[in-house]
């Protein structure tokens, strides 16, 4: 896969071609644009916030700054995983209507970085589960392997921050 | 010519928001026109002219002009500094504030209300003047964007005819032709002519850096010879200028000027987009006036000063982790040393900690300073004779409390005037001084600033209060108040419509905001009052809002911090004091009060409830008149704690009041009291 990387790193930024970031979740692939990842942390043990839904494991300290971080896993309704060495902890910076925030995603590991273009990029079908299609920006084949390409916006966007607790008790209903 | 000056033009602004708070205070302490205060009024006019000609608001610095001019009269004497006077001055001030504010928000100023006071300036200048020419002035106000030689009253066509050809590389070098031409209308009625014969005549040599341009400019007015020579002072290497008096020559060629400046050419040669500060900064420059601070420059030696002490004790530091290394046998001596290094260290850490927050701290002046003004304009319209008396100006409060400060004071102060202080009459007759007191008082005590509004009127009649707070249902027809207590009530929502108070002996209107207000920023306002006597209005409000002594402790695994002025105490349970309530909700009796005890790890979700152990450690703690007993499982140290919001990048968290970093980096939660008390009494199956 790494062969693969180099392939589409060499090829910058073309007319029409953005660059994502890859992480793999239970073996699947996700992409996020590039120019929304901050930094990219070992996994930290957070320290918890009250009445929160699972996914949103808490708050750690980021050079002075309280960042929360999700667990991208439990937010799409998987099986939970073990953190361990390999887990690690993508900080995005996520626009919203009145501001910025920053916020951390714990994945399984992170995996490439690929240009994709515009083009390439295919509607999402209806997934009909906790995620929304609306999260979805579009699904891209990039050497024979599926990518979710992910509108983070959306995902970890005011519906994510303001109903938590509604989502909760949609999911858990 | 790539220089950013979007810096400047908000250093310009806000320089100039301050000049026109120090004219309007100077303005109003005018008495009988002292020269000192008059000369401070002038410069700060002038600099504003100055600025806004500099970055191109013609239109604010043509005003400014008339201002000017007007002021530099009365400063000579030629014109009286009579009240009259004094309140078109102030009136021009609130113009030039809403055309700087317009500025700033790329918003438009009331065109009408600037051409009219304007007109309003330069008729005041027109009856002053001996030989004035009110009708020409007049011409030009109403004229808008060009700026007026209001200060021309002799007779005749003076000034000078300027022949500027600047060299081809004159632009390069960071001159504009443009600015030039600026300053120069400032001077008189300018006329600009443009030779455009050294245009190269195909595109191919056309350089567009390159100055194809030469100029004839005349200028009428007063200038001297010796002012236009310095508007060109910078680039008389750089061109070929011939300055000469305008009745000097008189070629029949050129078209004798009007007395007027021509619209058409001025357009032509000025293009000063006005959009210009308006597209600088988009929605981001609104918050410009929180966003940057002016700080006392000895604030900021004492930081460099610390700072050194620092990196002295840092060196100390070093040095003994490089004797250890060297000699390992005088162990005992350098741990000795290592000691006091470290206890250096932290009392230069503690002094860097305050010292940084102080900078935050402003002085309340800037919030007192727009009383006077509004006390002045308030009691001018009612006909009420009041002096206001400011104390405590330099007391020190954070910068966002201050902020924050503004319009709830503004209503108090509008409130104790409109409607605590009787007419002259009304007050003569209650055997007072006619000239009703009101007084803004702010000043220290213990952890808190307190701000004080006292006026000597007619304080509030309880019992009026009582019947319509029983009328609106705040009050049980059986409920008995003590008059403390009734009087609190003007802050309650439902006694606070306009209409409700208006026939009250006053106060109430929006009282319920105010206290919203004081409240968000973590203080409270109370009112004490005596019929005929005045009325006292206290605000309390913490120093500071990003800072403050925390107790650590321990529930489960997790660290939580609690305000330290929210614990009353801590104690160890007694078995015969624990109680249930509907078999499931435990209370702690503590001397002959019930407390509800609070299980914090269910009450925010973390473990199921879990039974009170035999002898439990309780911390009673309240706030907003609610005690709750939380039971914990260690008490750590105290210690100062810098609050952090989660709403930065997350939101409100019920129950939490933010989050603060611990010495080990970890995160960990500032409890709400006020909140877990709520969550306690709403949620209790799961709290109990």
């Amino acid at each position: 896969m790494a062969n693969d990387a180099t392939q589409s790193i060499h090829d910058p930024a073309t007319a029409g071609e953005d660059q994502y970031l890859t992480f793999i979740l239970a073996e699947e692939e996700y992409g996020v644009d590039i120019l929304r990842v901050q930094e990219i942390k070992g996994w930290e043990r957070p320290t918890p916030l009250p009445n929160t839904p699972d996914y949103i494991r808490g708050v750690i300290n980021v050079r002075g700054m309280i960042v929360p971080i999700i667990d991208m896993r439990l937010r799409f309704g998987m099986e939970p995983m073990d953190y361990g060495p390999t887990t690690v902890v993508i900080m995005l910076r996520v626009v919203g209507e009145e501001r910025e925030r920053v916020m951390g995603v714990v994945v399984d590991a992170v995996s490439e970085v690929y240009s994709i273009g515009a083009d390439n990029l295919q509607p999402a079908p209806d997934f009909g589960t906790r995620i929304g299609v609306n999260f979805v920006r579009g699904l891209a084949t990039v050497e024979e392997q599926m990518i979710l390409v992910l509108d983070i916006d959306t995902l970890l966007g005011p519906g994510l921050i303001a109903s938590a607790d509604a989502i909760e008790a949609e999911a858990t209903a | 010519m790539s220089i950013d000056m979007a810096q400047f033009i908000d250093a310009f602004l806000e320089e100039s928001f301050e000049g026109l708070e120090r004219m309007e205070t100077e303005l109003l302490a005018l008495d009988g026109g002292d020269p000192e205060t008059l000369n401070t009024i002038f410069r700060c006019a002038h600099s504003i002219k100055g600025g806004a000609g500099t970055f191109g608001f013609g239109a604010i610095s043509g005003f400014t002009h008339g201002v000017e001019t007007l002021l530099d009269r009365m400063r000579n004497g030629e014109q009286e500094a009579a009240p009259e006077t004094v309140n078109l001055l102030l009136r021009a001030v609130d113009t030039l504030r809403a055309q700087l504010h317009a500025a700033r928000d790329g918003g438009e100023a009331d065109a009408a209300e600037v051409a009219e006071v304007r007109t309003l300036i330069e008729a005041h200048l027109g009856d002053a003047a001996p030989t004035g020419r009110p009708a020409d002035n007049h011409g030009v106000a109403d004229s808008g964007g060009a700026d007026a030689p209001a200060d021309g009253n002799r007779t005749g066509p003076r000034g000078w005819r300027i022949h500027f050809q600047p060299y081809a590389d004159l632009m390069r070098t960071g001159n504009d032709p443009l600015r030039m031409f600026e300053v120069l209308e400032e001077l008189g009625t300018l006329s600009v002519h443009c030779e455009t014969d050294r245009l190269p005549d195909n595109a191919d040599a056309f350089d567009p850096e390159d100055c194809h341009l030469a100029w004839t400019l005349e200028l009428e007015g007063d200038a001297t010879r010796d002012q236009v020579q310095e508007v060109f002072e910078w680039v008389e290497d750089e061109s070929d200028l011939l300055i000469e008096p305008l009745d000097a020559v008189s070629e029949p060629t050129t078209e004798a000027p009007p007395l007027t400046p021509e619209p058409a050419e001025m357009g032509a040669t000025t293009p000063r987009p006005p959009e210009a500060p308006a597209a600088r900064g988009g929605s981001g420059n609104r918050g410009a006036e929180s966003s940057s601070m002016r700080v006392n420059a000895g604030k900021i030696d004492a930081l460099i000063d610390m700072v050194g002490e620092l990196v002295i004790t840092q060196s100390m530091l070093t040095d003994i982790s490089d004797q250890l290394e060297e000699d390992p046998s005088k162990i005992e001596a350098q741990i000795e040393r290592l000691r006091t290094g470290l206890g250096e260290l932290e009392r230069n850490t503690r002094e860097l900690q305050e010292s940084v927050m102080s900078i935050r701290m402003v002085p309340i002046a800037q919030v007192f300073n727009r009383f006077p003004r509004l006390v002045h304009d308030i009691s001018g319209q009612l006909g009420k004779q009041i002096e206001l008396t400011l104390k405590g100006e330099y007391t020190e409060v954070d910068k966002t409390v201050m902020e924050h400060l503004g319009d709830p004071l503004v209503h108090l102060v509008r409130n104790a005037v409109d409607h605590g202080i009787e007419m002259p009459d009304e007050r003569a007759a209650a055997g007072k001084p006619e000239t009703g007191q009101v007084t803004l008082e702010a000043f220290h005590r213990g952890g808190n600033v307190v701000i004080e509004i006292r006026d000597d009127g007619k304080g509030m009649d309880a019992d009026r209060i009582l019947a319509k707070a029983r009328d609106a249902g705040l009050v049980g027809p059986n409920q008995h108040l003590d008059r403390h207590e009734i009087l609190q009530l003007v802050f309650e929502p439902g006694l606070s419509t306009a209409d409700q108070v208006s026939d009250l002996s006053g106060r109430g209107v929006g009282m319920d905001v105010v206290k919203k207000n004081i409240r968000g920023l973590g203080g409270n306002v109370e009112l004490e009052s005596e019929p005929g006597k005045g009325s006292r209005l206290t605000i309390r409000l913490p120093l500071t809002l990003s800072i403050m002594d925390g107790q650590l402790l321990k529930i489960g695994d997790e660290t939580f911090v609690i305000p330290l002025i929210a614990i009353v105490e801590s104690l160890q349970t007694l078995p015969e004091s624990v109680k249930q309530a509907f078999g499931k909700l435990p209370l702690y009796r503590l001397r002959d009060e019930y407390i509800p005890i609070v299980d914090l790890a269910a009450l925010f979700g973390r473990t199921e409830p879990s039974p009170l152990p035999e002898r439990a450690l309780l911390v009673v703690a309240e706030a907003d008149d609610q005690r709750v007993a939380l039971r914990v499982d260690d008490l750590l140290g105290q210690q100062q704690v810098v609050i952090k919001t989660l709403e930065t990048n997350f939101r409100k968290v019920p129950g939490t009041a933010g989050a603060t970093i611990l010495g080990d980096g970890q995160v960990a939660l500032i409890l709400d009291i006020a909140g877990i008390a709520r969550m306690a009494s709403g949620r209790d199956t799961r709290a109990a």
